[in-house]
């Protein structure tokens, strides 16, 4: 069976099992192995990519069920040539990852976040990015996702902040002499 | 040659007087050739073998220990940067290879040394021996919280400032001035008196054909202008677009994909494998019996992993298959009752405290398995071929994992290369002492043709660990008149480091014994290692105590802590910060602890509440003392990690055995904190001078004493098993 997905813009004929996970459809079809696997059962999040703009756990969404869809993964984040979403560069200042692994998906997941909730609570974070970091990392998300935060409340409302190019307001710094 | 003083010139006394120290020197010519052979590129001059200079001007430092979170691909690098006066602006990195000149030497000579404490580096010359300990022991580790102290210290500050001599001396010779007129200045040379200046790109092909001094002069604490600052990560870009490559994200043509499972009793065989039911399923080519441990081989891992599933095979659990926590903790505490006893600390007149103690108090802590459940499950993608093997993979020590390969495969350990990758997470997972992973993915790969990438699913990656141990530990103390200790006995299970259960030494008698209980479960050093149960143990008793003489527990601490001035600092630091003994909201409690581990000492106050009966950590101070601090950033986002690295084994962590296997298998049951339930954390850095310490592994171990002492404040409950979440509160 085929199957059509249109993955950061391209567009792609996957021949495989309807009931292949996307996350492996990527990886190992299509060799897109930014995202990431980690546990297999949709518990830790290194595999979010977004399906038609909602964050998915693509270790336990099946290729026919993306079907027609645009994905978005971490390798299609940015704007064309490499430039970074205000919230990628607002991870970079504030040195968010360690080991790195499972921020794909922490990057996946909050960009869906911000894009359905500009400002949100505490509370809001806490339940919308249930991510795993081993590392913990976390108190660097709440703060990055913070700094974006605070710079669409103070720009155009117009921009979309999680898209390439956008002003470079966020660019708050928990480090000293950075 | 002609200008450089006899003092520079190492030939004929490096081999005794530390080349070891900048990584050049023994049978020098040799090993920079093979460094050169291995890392230079065309119009790039390796000085050293941790430094090159290309002629457009970039420094790259070479660096020896793997990346893994901690930083240490970028902290390095700023060492050697420091002491070059290089511009760092124009500073890049490359790790360096599994090859036998970049072991550990350092590192060698650390562990040599009592307690891993280094001492002021220049005053201990390290000599032949020790270099080829570290060659023979293969050890090319990142691990110890080391990387910084020991191979910081010892190769990148004096490489550093070597070979910026060398290019002294180069510019002095090509403009015919004497080199004490010239000075080095963000990647240049000048040349005041003639207003000259050269780049170090110019000069670099001169300072190649020279020899560096193994004893240069360093720079000054107070002349640090790279040292001490937070520069942003090298390796953080990629992480953050998603280009990072782990190991399991290797990819070339021809790339077999397997999934991999081992007899579920740890130590058992394969007694029978039905490959069937798998034979001809899409994507499917072999299934690969090793012995131990069955593989099923195709194109992609979902594919593999689901015929893995169905498998028929069979294991052989070798005897072990009724152990479980409950026969491994009583077989402990008969080791304890009944065990030969090992001496690790024994002072002052234990019978006499004895009878001079108005009160004495005794417990038993216990400690569970623990899993490491870094995110990048295990893997290792290989190729072996005509007597070689080639390897791709993220781990912890490079040339352990080309040793275990060549012993797997009974080939010479030259007939392997490993390429490293970064990792997805170790903790020690990926050390060198537990390379089951690399044996058991070359012992596949080895009956297949051409490369194949081994996965561990999540449930193989958990319950084929090396866990850390189980540990019971018994405590016995009196006290005088005045509620201060007047003895200490501690028996516990495994004989460790001093410094892991290490107590204050103005207690005046203690005996600190250790008894052996060995069980077929593996085990393996664990973030913090011995320190994260012991500092469980140690300063949840002397908090006890504190309440046994009805004390204030930061004050019954800060009192056994007279004769430790840096020790009572940091814990002062730690009651400051948190504002120790003041007002606190309605229903919570506020814990105190402090660890000294891998030579930096951390305290930490927790504040807690119970909420709907669990116990939730509300925030976090952590005061720190290394010594000295190359990235405060970096720094301070290790302590941050270490804390909710302990934090969730003390809520959470428990790996449980039923008939000699692994209970927990994935995330579901063996949960690890998110977002929601991490505390605010607050560090400061104290950098008192002394002898540096360690990073990645400190913050871990006051944690857990910190929470279940302030569990204790808020409910007189005493957590005395981890973890919190098998205790109820009101």
């Amino acid at each position: 069976m085929s199957y059509q997905l249109t993955i950061n813009g391209t567009s792609h004929e996957l021949d495989v099992e309807g009931d292949m996970p996307l996350l492996w459809a990527l990886r190992d079809e299509l060799h897109l192995t930014g995202t990431k696997f980690g546990c297999g059962v949709a518990a830790c999040g290194a595999c979010t990519v977004q399906v038609d703009g909602v964050a998915v756990r693509s270790c336990s969404c099946p290729v026919e069920a993306a079907d027609g869809a645009i994905i978005t993964t971490i390798e299609g984040l940015g704007g064309p040539g490499g430039a970074m979403t205000t919230l990628q560069e607002a991870w970079t200042a504030h040195q968010v990852p360690q080991c790195g692994y499972c921020q794909s998906g922490m990057l996946m997941a909050v960009t869906a976040l911000l894009a359905e909730n500009p400002d949100p609570s505490d509370e809001d974070i806490d339940k919308g990015v249930s991510n795993v970091c081993r590392c913990g990392s976390y108190p660097r998300v709440r703060a990055a996702i913070r700094s974006v935060a605070q710079a669409i409340a103070t720009q155009d409302a117009t921009q979309d902040p999680t898209q390439a190019g956008a002003t470079e307001v966020g660019e708050a710094t928990s480090a000293e002499e950075m | 040659m002609g200008v450089l003083s006899r003092r520079n010139v190492l030939v004929g006394t490096a081999l005794v007087g530390g080349g070891l120290m900048v990584g050049v020197k023994f049978s020098p010519d040799k090993r920079l050739a093979r460094a050169r052979e291995m890392l230079e590129n065309p119009g790039e001059n390796l000085i050293t073998t941790w430094v090159k200079i290309s002629q457009d001007n970039i420094i790259t430092v070479i660096v020896p220990h793997a990346e893994m979170g901690q930083g240490v691909h970028t902290s390095l690098p700023m060492m050697l940067a420091e002491e070059l006066e290089a511009d760092w602006d124009l500073v890049t990195m490359v790790q360096a290879p599994a090859e036998t000149i970049y072991a550990n030497n350092a590192l060698v000579k650390g562990y040599l040394l009592d307690g891993k404490e280094i001492p002021a580096f220049l005053n201990q010359p390290a000599n032949w021996s020790t270099y080829q300990l570290g060659k023979y022991m293969d050890m090319q580790v990142t691990g110890g919280s080391t990387s910084v102290r020991t191979t910081g210290q010892y190769a990148m500050r004096v490489a550093g400032a070597a070979v910026k001599d060398l290019l002294i001396q180069a510019a002095a010779q090509k403009w015919d001035v004497p080199a004490r007129e010239c000075s080095a200045r963000l990647s240049q040379v000048f040349h005041n008196k003639s207003k000259r200046s050269a780049s170090y790109g110019d000069l670099a092909p001169g300072a190649a054909g020279m020899t560096a001094s193994a004893s240069p002069k360093l720079k000054a604490r107070d002349d640090f202008t790279i040292i001490g600052t937070s520069k942003p990560r090298f390796d953080i870009p990629g992480k953050v677009n998603g280009s990072a490559t782990y190991g399991i994200d290797i990819h070339m043509p021809g790339l077999k994909i397997a999934a991999i499972q081992a007899s579920p009793v740890f130590g058992g065989k394969v007694a029978r494998v039905n490959s069937g039911p798998v034979t001809g399923l899409r994507g499917i080519e072999t299934v690969v019996n090793i012995g131990d441990a069955v593989a099923v081989v195709g194109d992609n891992f979902w594919r593999v992993q689901s015929a893995l599933i169905n498998l028929d095979v069979q294991f052989d659990g070798g005897g072990n298959e009724s152990v479980s926590s409950d026969t491994i903790y009583a077989t402990q505490v008969r080791a304890i009752e009944a065990g030969k006893r090992k001496s690790n600390v024994s002072s002052g007149n234990l019978d006499e405290a004895r009878v001079a103690a108005v009160t004495t108090v005794d417990a038993e802590y216990r400690a569970p398995y623990l899993a490491h459940a870094q995110m990048e499950p295990l893997n290792c993608t290989a190729l072996v071929e005509d007597g070689k093997c080639e390897i791709w993979v993220g781990v912890q020590d490079g040339l352990a994992t080309r040793a275990a390969a060549a012993n797997a495969l009974g080939i010479a350990k030259e007939d392997v290369t490993v390429h490293l990758l970064p990792l997805g997470g170790g903790f020690g997972r990926r050390g060198g002492g537990v390379m089951d992973f690399i044996d058991r993915s070359v012992r596949v790969a080895a009956q297949l043709d051409g490369p194949v990438k081994v996965i561990w699913s999540r449930e193989e990656d958990m319950r084929q660990g090396a866990y850390r141990p189980a540990c019971v530990s018994r405590f016995e103390a009196g006290l005088d008149g005045s509620g201060k200790p007047v003895f200490w006995s501690n028996v516990h299970i495994m004989d460790e480091e001093a410094e892991a259960v290490h107590i204050p030494d103005s207690v005046a008698a203690q005996i600190i014994e250790s008894v052996e209980a060995p069980t077929h479960v593996p085990y393996g050093p664990w973030r913090s290692v011995a320190s994260s149960q012991h500092g469980f143990f140690i300063e949840s008793f002397i908090d006890e105590l504190a309440h046994m003489a009805g004390v204030d527990p930061y004050d019954y601490r800060r009192d056994l802590l007279g004769d430790d001035p840096r020790m009572a600092h940091v814990l002062e630091t730690a009651a400051r910060m948190s504002g120790w003994g003041g007002a606190l909201p309605e229903g919570r409690a506020r814990g105190i602890a402090v660890k000294k581990s891998f030579a930096t000492i951390v305290a930490q106050v927790a504040e807690v509440s119970i909420t709907q009966g669990a116990v939730r950590v509300h925030k976090v101070w952590c005061a720190a003392d290394p010594g000295d601090v190359v990235n405060p950033d970096t720094f301070r986002a290790q302590m941050e990690g270490g804390i909710i690295f302990g934090l969730t084994a003390a809520l959470y962590g428990e790996i449980t055995i039923e008939q000699g296997r692994a209970v927990q298998g994935n995330f579901p049951d063996y949960k690890m904190i998110t977002m929601a339930d991490t505390p605010e954390i607050e560090v400061e850095i104290i950098r008192s001078g002394a002898p540096w310490g360690g990073a990645g592994e400190p913050g871990t171990p006051p944690i857990a004493p910190a929470v279940t002492n302030a569990v204790f404040a808020l409910t007189g409950t005493r957590v005395r098993q981890l973890p919190l979440k098998n205790h109820e509160f009101g």
